[in-house]
């Protein structure tokens, strides 16, 4: 791969993001009362000093203006200061995102678990019995919406089997092995909900991607050379048919990052989702606007990952 | 030959030919699609025909029959307050449902009028609305959503009233981030259909190009959109509880599938049923969908069916 493939998508990605960081703040600019409310109903801060902060932070300029000045704030780190935690929002995203980081990608590697072998094999039969029970499978699995498979599996496993925690912490008991598996035993169920919902929508993609491979000429000519059925599958059929669900692993990031406030808010772990939700029930504007940012970067560096990954495993994409 | 001329008029009487009997008749072959369209009958028949038949009041207060199990008096038990939690989920299924179903079109107007737009042109005006699409597409739906609704309730909230307002909002940006993949979709066959003779045909006959749009292309681009607005329905009705489920969406006093989940979840040592209903409810109706659009797909998208 040539590193112009790798800069030709870098300059792709580039007008996308100022694209979103153009429509979150368009979103901002729109929206009725002011991002200094809390100043207005502090009744210590008086009239002049709120005037003059405006003035400061050039609120009553044009709109080009305050974006190109907003956005250049943003790219320096100084996304201000969390009204409710008085603490700089760059910093109190820092300390959370590793741990949305790995609640994410244990489960991704979750889902890719299930679905490929499963796809795989539906695939290597269809319309066998396994292949329909795999399907009906996966239809429940991504009807079924993260935060009920969540409360199913706390009602199972914390309330009526007492065998998992309710809640994330920080703070884990035990040192040693004591300490890993009870940082494995709190992560278990929020990974298990994320990983079974993108499991289940991957698999019917691995199995259409694997039936898209399995019908061409190369594949026939394998098994006419009397290579094993196991051996055409694994070596010449998965190999190729996995190109493409690189890039749905990528491009579904998106609903991920739902799903993953939606864990992080019931399982209460201690990431980004849940301190956007916690920032909105307290009007904190800094904080949900730098975690928004922070999902929309995340989103753009995923579909930029993804076309890489995609120039790396099938070169005809790179001379393109 | 013979034969053919005997055998055809009676084969005429037992098979007239009808593109809808033969999309029913290949929707009907999948048996779970046909199942879920059941259901789906039943939740709605449910939730617009229930408050006549189940009359108990979704906010009758009664501290005597608080957290109680289901019973004949409460089919599904009561919440906290001792209210009915079947009457709740009647009411709520009405709002769930017809968010669902309003997002949809939201989306799927949107949807085909840009994907028309940019099939019909070529150039500049059909990459710039594809770009847009390409945009809309790596936005962060949910924290995105979020965002809008934290920004904005208050708002139409004054203007609407309370339940108005939000209803509005959330369909409008549920259906504002969902048009993308119909637009793809209806751009992807306006492309290919816009060459096909029967297109060049009309055009030469003077036809004009609303009407080449409106009585020849989009008719027949319209099976993978009508599937797509299905699932879309199941995507809304997610999204919506979604909200509801975050403390986000409507407010307290108009219960949502969502909303119930909500209120339930932190009671679930003593009261799991209530959980459980709503959660049951959401999930058949997200399931009975995507089964049907399944279904619609095999009915009407016959290229794909292998």
């Amino acid at each position: 791969m040539s590193t112009d493939f790798l800069l030709r998508r870098i300059m792709i990605a580039i007008p996308s993001l100022l694209g979103i960081s153009v429509v979150l703040f368009t979103v901002l600019a729109l929206a009725p009362g002011d991002p200094f409310g809390e100043l207005v109903t502090n009744p210590n801060v008086p009239a002049e000093v709120r005037l003059a902060l405006r003035a400061k932070f050039g609120l009553d300029d044009p709109v080009h203006l305050r974006y190109i000045r907003w956005l250049w704030a943003m790219l320096q780190g100084d996304w201000g200061f969390s009204f409710v935690s008085r603490v700089n929002v760059d910093t109190l995203i820092l300390q959370r995102l590793p741990t949305t980081i790995s609640v994410i990608g244990a489960s991704q590697l979750l889902a890719i678990l299930i679905a490929v072998p499963v796809g795989v094999l539906a695939a290597a039969k269809p319309y066998s019995m396994f292949d329909q029970i795999a399907n009906t499978f996966a239809f429940i699995g991504f009807s079924l919406p993260t935060f009920f498979t969540g409360l199913l599996l706390i009602l199972v496993f914390s309330v009526n089997l007492n065998w998992l925690p309710i809640v994330y912490s920080t703070e884990i008991a035990g040192h040693g092995m004591a300490y890993v598996w009870n940082a494995v035993r709190q992560a278990i169920m929020p990974v298990a909900v994320l990983g079974l919902f993108q499991g289940a929508s991957l698999v019917r993609y691995v199995r259409s991607s694997v039936l898209e491979v399995i019908k061409l000429d190369f594949v026939t000519t394998a098994r006419s050379k009397g290579i094993g059925e196991r051996k055409v599958l694994v070596l010449h059929v998965v190999r190729n048919a996995l190109i493409p669900v690189v890039t749905l692993v990528a491009l579904q990031m998106p609903i991920v990052f739902g799903g993953a406030i939606v864990t992080e808010q019931i399982f209460r772990v201690p990431g980004i989702g849940s301190l956007l939700i916690s920032a909105m029930l307290a009007n904190d504007t800094p904080v949900i606007m730098g975690v928004t940012f922070v999902f929309s970067c995340l989103v753009v560096f995923f579909n930029l990952l993804a076309d890489v990954l995609y120039g790396w495993l099938d070169p005809r994409i790179a001379l393109r | 030959m013979a034969g053919s001329t005997l055998a055809s008029p009676s084969a005429e009487k037992t098979e007239r030919f009808s593109p809808t009997r033969d999309a029913w008749r290949r929707f009907c072959r999948h048996r779970l699609a046909v199942v879920s369209l059941g259901v789906l009958a039943v939740l709605v028949i449910g939730v617009v025909l229930g408050p006549f038949v189940w009359r108990l009041a979704i906010n009758d207060i009664d501290f005597a029959a608080q957290l109680k199990a289901p019973s004949l008096a409460h089919p599904f038990g009561t919440d906290d307050l001792g209210q009915d939690i079947l009457a709740r989920l009647i009411s709520g299924g009405r709002i769930s449902l017809a968010v669902g179903l309003a997002a949809m079109l939201v989306a799927v107007v949107v949807g085909v009028v840009v994907g028309a737009t940019a099939g019909m042109s070529r150039g500049p005006v059909d990459a710039g609305l594809m770009w847009l699409a390409d945009l809309f597409l790596s936005l962060p739906q949910l924290p995105l959503l979020l965002l809008i609704i934290y920004l904005f309730r208050d708002t139409l909230k004054s203007i609407l009233g309370p339940e108005g307002g939000v209803f509005v909002l959330i369909v409008a940006v549920i259906g504002g981030l969902r048009w993308m993949p119909v637009a793809r979709l209806v751009r992807a066959q306006f492309l290919s259909l816009r060459e096909k003779e029967f297109v060049e045909a009309a055009r030469a006959l003077g036809a004009s190009r609303l009407r080449l749009v409106g009585h020849h292309i989009l008719p027949n681009a319209l099976g993978p959109v009508i599937v797509a607005g299905t699932i879309d329905v199941a995507n809304a009705i997610i999204a919506e509880s979604t909200l509801s489920f975050l403390g986000l969406g409507f407010p307290p006093d108009i219960p949502t599938w969502g909303r119930v989940l909500f209120d339930a979840k932190d009671y679930l040592d003593v009261a799991p049923y209530w959980a459980l209903f709503p959660g049951s409810a959401i999930f058949l109706a997200v399931l009975s969908i995507n089964f049907i659009g399944d279904g619609l797909r095999d009915a009407l998208d016959p290229r794909r069916v292998m």
